[in-house]
């Protein structure tokens, strides 16, 4: 299982290997010590805040259908409780000396949900659907990398690249389709108006019963699932629209499991007896970031002194303790501590006002006039700070900033937008002086679409408009790298460089927040999170609390 | 009658398409496109050429006023085409599958209203100043004046959490398939409650006002007075004279509320999770499914245009002055 994780971006971080270096992950529930044995049975009821787009996961590219597609279909490979990749549909692989060759064999008793037999023509098939210019994915550009695909038997696929592609094993945790049910819609070019949209034929632990759109999304176990039948028989995802909905309804019991609830309902709002006997909380890194960044083709923005001086005057601690308790950690760059790639030794902006306003002096920012606010050439350093609507915790960044720029004479407004015309008006035409936002990191270190000084155009990620020759290097060589040594190499020079430059000012990892009902057993918090053995979670037999499925 | 009848028919069709017109238009204004979910920062990369193509495929990448003519060309033969969303589900199946449920739950919140607020509106007016008249007036503003969704939160912690009586959200137990007939029943019920008491309670406080103000205006008529000095019991003065004028405006309201049957409410469906119209419209609108948004806004205003129509043909019922009165200007 890999849920909640598509594939590669959305999903955890990078791997952890590295012996002691571990992320830690303070489980309040750790494994817990039980004395009931495994069990089959009971309906497991999730609650989902949107509608899932189709059932077809690779064409969508919501959460909630991620995480229904995830228990449907399968990947080749897929993430362990440490982020290794480990074998799936494929019993093994091997990668060829050049990183150019990567050839999978598949398990042979894996069947799809209709008694088909999944073989190497079903990936080849996945592949083609991936590519086919009228599939509407948002993973196509992981597969317009692959040269080809040969089946070399049905339970052989051979898989060649034109250049080494680091990411290359990774992409093949894509939810693979089925071509008995699908060949003539992807063809046509009308693959969302495939029936396997509505009625998934899948080939993973559970098997899709019904979707009452808009209602409910209701899976049951796989008898015949290739690892085993899943413990527990019945999902039911309730669509509820409204997140405080959502909270009313676990505090009600009537749902079992809440992928993230907020600092303030983890810490404060679920702290009573009642609330703790019935729900097991956890908490683990997520694989977000967030931010304050600057445009750098605004003049002011594009001297380094000016990034490092706000570096300065911003207290990241003060911003974990207050915005989100506590449930965060430092971020020093694009990175996640405690995962492979992340380089703890780079440069560090202690919050210092003195020496952030020493900085502003040397580049030339100083208050000639008295009223408080620096100014260059009679110019007032004045600017605004744009973030999304509706993000509490965004906003309240941005006011605890705009206090901590007052102090050294910079004055910020701060302006919240409606989420799509924040980015079509304002990041994609660059129409912005400084920004609070996000990123999700991948579970690979490649980050060349977001960092790489070809990505600035419109469209494109690059919108802070970074550009750093040797930054550009690290990139460039650590995707054309599959050893993880030498990628390592590059990207901790990468993070030495963006510690340097600060083209943005890395805030904080949030943490993520789930609570599970206490009834169930089997979860084993790890860096990957909760969710990735999920086939293994059960509730005793004298716990169960419905009979039905 | 029936003239009168056909002649506003015939006005609605220019103005049906004058509407169209204009939302069509006023829709592309909003930044953003159905695809621009492809180009989510959390998701990653994405080829711009990619999204380019994909417009392409649907027609987005024509000049508007091309794009218009083609939908009304599709419209006209009552081609309502596919969601944008990737379900690529048609509109009318998916307005088919939000209906019913929008439909049943109005009709239940404006007969009940109906059914609470012409009495209230009659009694506090014949007891004009009465203690009943005071409570009902108290209980009018608060009701003009509690936000629904914050009713409802109450509510919901209440019965939901606090005494545990009543489902917080959704339509059916999640395990409804599997309860007898009867509990079936009771839990669908039990599911109602909250969201039809969130949903009366405002029109409640709107609709006996207009009643009670109604029945003033009425009461003091000359044929009112008429009618007590033929020495008629004050019931029937009340009930039969007077309440068939007071309701005239009523009915015109009633007729506006129309659309608003099909509409849903956003804010009740919201917070109890009920998939309706509502519901599906905000999210049409959010992920700039236009096919989905055209066709509910084409639906939704022939519908008010249709409850104009019919609200004015019953004022002819109702009234005949005003069939007369017509019929004589013409």
């Amino acid at each position: 299982m890999k849920r909640p994780a598509a594939p590669f971006l959305l999903v955890a971080a990078a791997l952890w290997a590295l012996a002691g270096c571990g992320i830690d992950v303070e489980g309040k529930g750790e494994v817990r010590a039980s004395a009931s044995p495994p069990a089959y049975g009971d309906t497991f009821v999730e609650a989902s805040i949107g509608d899932i787009q189709g059932l077809i996961p690779n064409i969508t590219s919501d959460g909630a259908s991620h995480a229904v597609g995830n228990l449907i279909y399968d990947g080749l490979v897929k993430r362990d409780k440490d982020l290794t990749l480990v074998p799936s549909l494929a019993q093994s692989w091997d990668v060829s000396k050049d990183c150019l060759t990567l050839t999978f064999r598949l398990r042979k008793d894996a069947k799809w949900h209709d008694g088909w037999l999944f073989t190497a023509d079903d990936v080849r098939f996945t592949y083609e659907t991936m590519i086919h210019p009228k599939t509407p994915t948002a993973y196509k550009e992981d597969f317009l990398q692959v040269k080809d695909v040969e089946v070399l038997d049905p339970f052989t696929v051979r898989i060649t690249y034109p250049k080494p592609f680091a990411q290359a094993l990774e992409t093949w945790g894509i939810w693979m389709l089925p071509r008995h049910q699908l060949a003539g819609y992807v063809e046509g070019g009308v693959l969302r108006e495939a029936p396997q949209n509505r009625h998934p034929v899948g080939n993973g632990a559970y098997r899709f019963v019904e979707w009452k759109s808009g209602e409910k999304v209701v899976v049951v176990a796989n008898p015949d699932y290739f690892e085993g039948r899943p413990y527990l028989s019945r999902i039911v995802y309730r669509i509820i629209p409204s997140q405080s909905t959502i909270f009313l309804e676990l505090k009600a019991k009537g749902v079992d499991y809440v992928g993230s609830l907020t600092a303030i309902q983890f810490v404060r709002q679920t702290n009573y007896p009642a609330f703790r006997k019935a729900f097991h909380k956890y908490e683990y890194p997520a694989n977000v970031y967030t931010y304050f960044g600057f445009n750098l083709k605004d003049p002011r923005f594009a001297d380094r002194r000016v990034r490092q001086a706000f570096a300065h005057a911003i207290n990241k601690q003060e911003l974990i303790d207050g915005v989100i308790l506590g449930k965060g950690r430092e971020a020093t760059g694009p990175y996640k501590p405690g995962t492979w790639a992340y380089n703890p030794n780079v440069a560090r902006y202690p919050y210092n006002a003195a020496r952030a306003k020493q900085l502003l002096a040397e580049a030339g920012w100083r208050d000639t006039d008295g009223d408080g606010i620096v100014d260059k050439a009679g110019q007032p350093f004045a600017f605004t700070i744009l973030t999304n609507q509706g993000n509490e915790e965004r906003k309240k960044i941005a006011e605890i900033i705009q206090q901590r720029l007052r102090e050294i004479g910079v004055a910020a407004e701060i302006r919240t937008l409606e989420w799509a015309s924040f980015i079509k008006e304002f990041i994609r035409k660059r129409r912005y002086e400084a920004i609070i936002l996000g990123w999700g990191i991948g579970l690979d270190p490649d980050q060349f679409d977001v960092w790489h000084s070809s990505k600035t155009g419109p469209d494109e990620l690059n919108h802070i408009s970074y550009a750093n020759p040797e930054a550009d290097q690290m990139l460039e060589s650590g995707r054309a790298s599959c050893k993880r040594e030498e990628r390592k190499k590059y990207y901790e020079r990468f993070q030495e460089i963006l510690a340097e430059d600060q083209p943005i000012i890395f805030l904080y990892f949030r943490d993520a927040l789930p609570v599970v009902a206490s009834r169930v057993h089997g979860i084993e918090p790890s860096p990957n999170g909760i969710i990735y053995n999920f086939n293994k979670w059960y509730v005793p037999k004298e716990r169960q609390r419905y009979t039905s499925g | 009658m029936l003239l009168y009848a056909l002649r506003r028919l015939a006005l609605a069709l220019p103005l049906l398409i004058g509407i169209t017109f204009i939302s069509f238009f006023v829709i592309q204004l909003a930044p953003g496109g159905p695809f621009d979910f492809l180009i989510n920062p959390d998701l990653g990369k994405i080829d711009p050429k990619i999204i380019q193509a994909l417009q392409a495929e649907f027609g987005l990448d024509q000049p508007l006023h091309i794009q218009y003519w083609n939908w009304l060309k599709r419209i006209a033969v009552l081609d309502f085409g596919r969601s944008f969303a990737p379900d690529g589900k048609p509109v009318l199946q998916k307005i088919g599958e939000r209906l019913p449920i929008t439909l049943f739950l109005n009709i239940i919140e404006m007969l009940i209203i109906l059914a609470l607020a012409v009495p209230i509106g009659v009694l506090s007016a014949t007891r004009q100043y009465s203690v009943f008249d005071k409570v009902t007036t108290v209980f009018v503003f608060v009701g003009f004046a509690t936000p629904d969704f914050w009713l409802a939160v109450l509510l919901q912690i209440l019965f939901g959490i606090q005494l545990g009586w009543l489902p917080i959200s959704g339509l059916r137990d999640f395990n409804w398939e599997y309860l007898s007939f009867w509990k079936q029943q009771r839990d669908f019920g039990a599911h109602l409650i909250l969201p039809i008491t969130v949903a009366t309670f405002g029109g409640l406080a709107g609709f006996s006002r207009y009643m009670r103000q109604s029945m003033l205006e009425v009461v003091r008529q000359e044929y009112i007075q008429t009618a007590r000095a033929k020495g008629l019991s004050e019931q029937a003065v009340i009930g039969k004279h007077a309440l068939r004028n007071a309701l005239l405006p009523v009915v015109t309201i009633l007729g506006l509320s129309l659309p608003g049957l099909i509409g849903g409410s956003v804010i009740v469906e919201w917070i109890f999770a009920i998939p309706g119209m509502g519901q599906l419209m905000v999210q049409a609108v959010f992920s700039r499914d236009y096919p989905v948004i055209m066709g509910n806004l084409v639906i939704v205003s022939t519908l008010t245009l249709v409850a104009n129509l019919l609200a004015d043909i019953s004022y002819g019922l109702v009234d005949p002055r005003i069939r007369v009165g017509r019929r004589v200007r013409r």
